[in-house]
């Protein structure tokens, strides 16, 4: 197994394991977690292809991680403000308890 | 993959399990912050100190306390007694598994990746600057224009909506505008903690 | 001989490695760079306890700590032993945790303070050659690290389950996120105008004298205002008066470190002591020239002791405004950093362009100051004309 096999397969355990939790546990602060750690796998795999890739020096993997990382704040903060609201209305953030398409 | 990098990753791993398996909510947002600071040290052991740096600024600095921030806001912080998972959980880890799977299988079976790492790149910030204001730079506007457009819709996402005056319970009208003037200020506060580690990610970015 | 002497711990760890073998050398280097972080930053905070109870002693008219010498002696020294006998108290006190208190998180905390302050020191020149590590992105590891103690200030505050812990908590870390962002944007006017994220050349760019006064930043308009912006932010990132409101004893108790005693609290207030010398450190290094010297004549006196120098003459005047400002209130200071600073950090990143692009001469001068004095003024008069203030009522119990 190459060093960069070895990347690829720690990013993808980490990809299923923010997906997991993402899918399975109740509270929605916990799903947007789950994603930005699937989005944070995607970044790792993007650095390890770019440093073990032809060419290096073009930076091509470098400039969409760090694109990534900020549009990855952004959404998170977006996602928070709308669980804060989605709380004030509703009182809870169980998602199974959050059903109604009709507010 | 010296030995270093392998334990980096494995307690990443343990730590990204913690975040998603642990009961206490603040527990799961601290490993989530342990989980990111491994990544960031995987970053460094690949030579990329650009990207390591500033993912423990906008993730550590800014991200995870955004994160605390709305488990404290949505008073989830108690450990709950009643069930964690969803009713299909078992659907979900299959799923999960089956996708970790196929991406080890493709990962593992790929015969046209290199074996050797190749000379460690000048990745200076000169040359990601240059970079970003000559080739990359209709990207570095749009994310300008949409770290505007976030920061601006969660303020007013998470801003209080104007309380109607009827609350009758209450009785004395001092005491209703003592209340609102409370509203207010909780809401300027939550409005500007959303916005101030918006805004933090924004400039930890530009 | 006046080089020899500035570059005299260079040369004395390049010695001190030279008896091991080859392969050592850079571990040995390194860790040689690391060990005297500590030693000197943790001897100058003990001092500096002792000097600003003095100093705060003195500008409220009485004595400060002036028996304790060297103990189990009669030397005196004035007081400055005082720190010997604090250390011991506070490592002999019991440690008391709260039952309901989260065990691990509530050990975690100091550890989780210290560990980033410590690393901040890393990429500070401390003289000529002088950095323990000089990374290309250093300012970025600076910031990076700083933004990693607000973790440490919420976990002591949640861990400790106690209301009045998590409301200073809350409102330590609103302040830092707050007065982090004129902090970095004043940083960033130094960066456009070095164009380089390295300390040692932000260092190197101040190394110039013409007129025999040498080029620091702070000696030209958007530096003065950058240098100003800076220290204000940074007087509030260390939490100190008057922005010390999460910790104020007749406010809220302690805030987020009220449950905590005995060498845990101590780990808090070296944490506490430690991450302002270090912002104070990046103040010099990106204003007011680092090592160099301010005339030239002057440059024989070794790098480190320059650096020293402006570190202390910087905690005196932090000593000097906690001694004479009153403490702004949550409100206040949440106004004052995103109405006032944050607009005047951006007017001086416009001003620093022009000053690049518009040429030498006194044109840029004339112009640059016009904009930080215009836009200063119209900000405070818009602010002041704001608030209703009115002829002090003085209401007395009948």
């Amino acid at each position: 197994m190459t060093p960069l096999q070895g990347c690829l397969l720690v990013s993808a355990l980490l990809f299923a394991i923010g997906l997991a939790g993402a899918v399975t546990r109740r509270n929605a602060i916990l799903a947007l977690v789950g994603i930005e750690l699937m989005l944070n796998a995607a970044n790792l795999n993007f650095i390890a292809f770019w440093r073990y890739g032809p060419n290096p020096e073009a930076l091509s993997g470098m400039m969409v991680v760090i694109f990534s990382i900020a549009i990855a704040a952004a959404e998170a903060a977006v996602g928070l403000a709308l669980i804060i609201a989605i709380y004030r209305h509703y009182r809870t953030v169980n998602l199974d308890e959050i059903k109604n398409l009709k507010g | 993959m010296s030995l270093a990098f392998i334990i980096i990753a494995i307690a990443t791993l343990f730590a990204a399990a913690a975040a998603m398996s642990l009961r206490n909510l603040v527990h799961c947002a601290l490993s989530l912050v342990v989980a990111l600071a491994g990544l960031a040290a995987l970053y460094l052991a690949l030579d990329a100190q650009f990207v390591g740096f500033a993912q423990i600024l906008v993730y550590v600095g800014a991200v995870a306390i955004l994160i605390v921030f709305a488990v404290l806001l949505t008073r989830s912080d108690a450990t709950p007694n009643q069930a964690i998972l969803a009713p299909d959980w078992f659907a979900g880890i299959v799923v999960s598994a089956v996708v970790f799977a196929t991406l080890g299988w493709a990962a593992l079976s790929s015969t046209g990746l290199p074996r050797e790492m190749p000379p460690a790149p000048v990745a200076t910030v000169k040359n990601i600057g240059d970079l970003l204001m000559t080739q990359y730079i209709l990207p570095l506007e749009v994310i300008g224009l949409l770290l505007t457009a976030a920061l601006i819709g969660a303020v007013i996402i998470a801003m209080k909506e104007e309380t109607p005056k009827s609350s009758s319970s209450r009785g004395n009208e001092a005491l209703t505008e003592k209340s609102e003037i409370g509203n207010r200020k909780s809401e300027i506060d939550q409005s500007l903690l959303t916005s101030a580690a918006m805004v933090q990610g924004k400039g930890g970015r530009s | 001989m006046f080089e020899a002497l500035d570059q005299i711990f260079v040369t004395l760890k390049h010695q001190a490695v030279g008896f091991f073998p080859d392969a050592w050398h850079p571990f040995l280097s390194a860790l040689i760079s690391i060990s005297f972080i500590p030693l000197v930053f943790a001897t100058l905070f003990a001092f500096v306890t002792v000097f600003e109870r003095k100093g705060i002693g003195r500008i409220q008219n009485r004595y400060g700590p002036n028996r304790v010498g060297i103990p189990l002696t009669k030397i005196r020294l004035c007081g400055f032993g005082q720190f010997i006998p604090d250390g011991i108290k506070s490592l002999t006190k019991e440690d008391i945790v709260p039952r309901a208190a989260d065990k691990v998180v509530h050990f975690l905390a100091p550890v989780v303070l210290l560990i980033p302050v410590l690393l901040a020191y890393a990429v500070l020149p401390i003289g000529r050659n002088m950095t323990a590590a000089d990374f290309d992105a250093g300012l970025l590891f600076f910031f990076a690290v700083g933004g990693a103690v607000e973790l440490s200030v919420f976990m002591a505050g949640w861990s400790s389950h106690n209301k009045y812990s998590l409301l200073g908590a809350m409102r330590a870390i609103a302040q830092m996120i707050s007065y982090e962002i004129p902090l970095i944007l004043s940083a960033v006017t130094v960066i456009m105008i070095v164009g380089s994220l390295k300390l040692a050349d932000i260092v190197a760019a101040q190394n110039q004298y013409s007129y025999g006064i040498a080029h620091w930043f702070v000696f030209t308009p958007w530096g003065l205002a950058g240098f100003i912006l800076f220290f204000i932010a940074s007087l509030a990132e260390s939490n100190r008066t008057p922005f010390d409101l999460p910790e104020a004893e007749s406010e809220i108790i302690a805030g987020y470190y009220t449950e905590y005693s005995g060498f845990k609290f101590a780990l808090f207030f070296l944490g506490e002591y430690l991450g302002m010398f270090a912002v104070i450190g990046l103040g010099i290094t990106l204003f007011l020239g680092g090592w160099t010297a301010p005339f030239s004549f002057l440059t024989w006196v070794p790098s480190y002791v320059w650096f020293f120098a402006k570190l202390m003459a910087l905690v005196f005047v932090f000593i000097w405004i906690r001694a004479t400002l009153p403490r702004l209130r949550m409100d206040q200071l949440m106004n004052f950093a995103w109405k006032f600073m944050l607009p005047l950090s951006l007017v001086n990143i416009v001003t620093t362009a022009l000053w690049h692009f518009l040429g030498a001469g006194p044109l840029r001068w004339a112009v640059c100051t016009g904009l930080i004095f215009g836009a200063y003024a119209i900000l405070g008069w818009g602010l002041m004309s704001n608030q209703k203030l009115g002829k002090r009522i003085y209401r007395f119990a009948d």
